[in-house]
């Protein structure tokens, strides 16, 4: 009988292998991300490479990249690249270099369709010469997303794929989903799905707003500004 | 046989016109692929191409597999080929040329094989072959046991003395083929093409030529095209460059593949043209000593070059700040990895908008989905009168509604007004 307990203990020691209770050990490798409170709800504190990571924002500009942050500075400063497809927006240099990312090592990939994103993003799963790669996907469905995921398994990259805040009715290979929210001007972290017991309450992260600064002015060519703006900025500026 | 006569046996039959100049070209083309195997490559036009190999055997593993990789070579670069071997290059081409795939290792052996040939392969004139069969001498052991004065009389020392070089008794020194500077091979389909699948069929014959070529001179490219030529004369252009030189047949297909996906033909294609000019040294891949687990990190400049293949290569890019206070000129679309500068800006947004979006303002206040809330401010850039692309403003961190943070600004000259410009993801 003590035989079979063991190989039964060795059994549940299998990483692919997890308990209700218990979150799953790292099968993969992870890269922290940074946040310990966030870190300790995750799977192998981190984020997970070479699996994708579902990041359901319920709208643009409430952290979702400063989320991200710590993570892609501490890869992009190892020398491996960050690729991202598709972004809404053009990555504003000043700001990711500011945040500690090199972007020497940030590479824009722009798609034309949702159809060369998606292909995109494989092909820079599967290359496995990546050290993050970020996706904007469009209304991708769960046949596509579970070749990314295939793509991505055995490689050394986090996958992070930014979505609709309503694909979290539908159901995705994703081994980890995050919806982010606000909560009191800071981010509030829902995991709605990992390796291991789900998580009942958001994990509230402090916020990061930008840092209040004092007036900063770039003025080549000396002008008063106007009597008006200034009692107007009066209004909103120190109240 | 007149093409009347095999029309009206196979009528389903084919014609086309023999042309030399093609032919040759061919098989220079060969010559060059097959330089990858030995410096010592001879042209026996016009349709032979002799291997110097016994100083190849050891570093192809063999005999057996040096004629399996000429062999695959062969067929993927679309010839029908017959290999033989032998110690000197007369009698191998004579093996060869009689359908023989012989190997001869013996100078010995040689002789009784050769002997078994049929005069054919001296390729003499119609003439002298028709001389020879009315004496009733078919095969070069017949001929040479004829008395040799007799017969260097009727048919000149030629004959005899081709057989003396197959064995090795007289001398044959040859040219060695120097391959050209560039890379140049055309193919003519034997039908109009109009898929791209058809296409890149054809295409990879010339590839495996170019791979072989650029083996042979230890080299690599960065860019190759390939002209696909139409009825009517015109051409289509396809350029491919690589970030990093290569000489890998199977990259070259996969980045060919991803063009053609996107590829819309507008007339059939006729001829298709390989051209790469700039070979640049390459030296060949060693092995890892002790394989990594779990996979391989992947080949970076591989996976750039698919991605520009297939959308394009502005698509592929990276972002440099510059030393600029105008927000759009500060953080720009540059080339991968360009060196970047430390710079210390204000607070800045992680997304800056295409264009400035202009916003609705009632009641002196902006609105973005209901109205924002102006919390950092203002930073005020007024810059670039130099350039006359000028800019007077006065920035602000702003909160929506539903708390997402933008960067707004207030227009300071002509009409005034706000607009969104960033946003703080």
């Amino acid at each position: 009988m003590a035989g079979m307990s063991f190989s039964f203990a060795a059994l549940l020691d299998r990483p692919d292998i997890w308990r209700g209770q218990v979150l799953s050990r790292a099968g993969t490798p992870t890269v922290p991300c940074g946040f310990p409170g966030l870190d300790a709800e995750l799977p192998g504190r981190g984020w997970p490479a070479g699996a994708l990571t579902e990041i359901l924002p319920a709208h643009e500009g409430i952290g979702e990249l400063r989320l991200l942050g710590p993570a892609l500075a501490g890869l992009s400063r190892r020398g491996l690249r960050l690729v991202w497809i598709a972004p809404p927006h053009l990555p504003y240099a000043p700001a990711l270099a500011a945040a500690g990312i090199d972007i020497a090592n940030l590479v824009i990939v722009r798609t034309a369709s949702p159809k060369e994103t998606l292909w995109a993003t494989e092909q820079a799963l599967a290359s496995n010469a990546c050290g993050a790669v970020l996706a904007w996907p469009q209304g991708a469905k769960y046949a596509e997303l579970r070749r990314l995921q295939i793509a991505a398994e055995g490689g050394r990259a986090p996958a992070f794929l930014f979505r609709a805040p309503e694909a979290a009715g539908e159901s995705s290979p994703a081994p980890l989903r995050i919806a982010l929210g606000t909560s009191d001007g800071g981010l509030a972290v829902c995991v709605l799905k990992r390796r291991g017991a789900p998580l009942a309450r958001p994990i509230l992260l402090p916020p990061m707003p930008p840092a209040v600064r004092s007036k900063t002015h770039h003025v080549d060519r000396h002008s008063a500004a106007p009597a008006a703006a200034r009692d107007f900025f009066a209004r909103f500026v120190h109240a | 046989m007149a093409a009347a006569a095999a029309l009206a046996l196979a009528p389903a039959l084919r014609v086309a016109r023999r042309d030399p100049a093609t032919e040759t070209e061919a098989l220079l083309g060969v010559a060059g692929w097959a330089a990858q195997f030995t410096p010592g490559v001879a042209l026996e036009f016009p349709d032979g191409v002799l291997l110097e190999v016994s100083g190849s055997l050891k570093l192809f593993g063999g005999l057996e597999s040096l004629l399996e990789r000429l062999r695959r070579g062969l067929a993927e670069m679309g010839w029908s080929s017959v290999l033989a071997g032998a110690p000197t290059p007369r009698a191998a081409f004579w093996l060869a040329l009689a359908g023989k795939q012989k190997f001869i290792g013996e100078s010995a052996e040689l002789e009784p094989v050769l002997a078994a040939l049929p005069l054919e392969i001296l390729r003499c004139n119609d003439e002298t072959l028709a001389a020879f069969e009315a004496i009733g001498v078919r095969t070069l052991g017949e001929l040479r046991a004829l008395p040799r004065e007799g017969v260097a009389r009727r048919f000149g020392q030629g004959p005899l003395a081709e057989f003396d070089r197959a064995l090795g008794r007289l001398p044959d020194p040859r040219n060695f083929f120097v391959p050209p500077a560039g890379f140049r091979a055309a193919l003519s389909l034997p039908a109009e093409v109009t898929q791209a699948g058809a296409l890149l069929f054809a295409a990879r014959r010339l590839i495996v030529q170019l791979a072989g070529f650029l083996a042979a001179r230890s080299g690599g490219v960065q860019r190759f095209s390939l002209r696909l030529k139409h009825r009517d004369r015109t051409a289509t252009e396809i350029a491919i460059g690589l970030v990093a030189p290569s000489r890998d047949a199977e990259h070259f297909t996969l980045l060919l593949r991803e063009r053609f996906a996107g590829l819309e033909l507008a007339e059939p294609v006729r001829e298709i043209a390989l051209r790469a000019e700039d070979i640049v040294p390459l030296a060949g891949n060693n092995l890892e000593l002790l394989l990594e687990e779990g996979r391989a990190p992947g080949d970076w400049a591989r996976l750039v070059e698919r991605l520009r293949a297939r959308l394009g290569s502005e698509a592929v890019c990276g972002i440099a700040s510059h030393a600029e206070h105008r927000p759009e000129r500060a953080g720009v679309i540059a080339d991968i990895g360009e060196k970047q500068l430390q710079l210390d800006f204000g607070e800045r947004p992680f997304w800056l908008l295409d264009r400035p979006r202009p916003l609705a303002e009632i009641e002196a206040v902006p609105h973005h989905d209901g109205p924002l809330e102006l919390l950092v401010g203002p930073e005020r850039i007024e810059s670039g009168w130099w350039d006359g692309d000028d800019v007077a403003r006065d920035y602000f961190v702003a909160r929506m509604q539903n708390e997402a943070l933008v960067w707004i600004y207030r227009e300071r000259r002509g009409e005034g007004g706000w607009y969104l410009h960033g946003v703080f993801a």
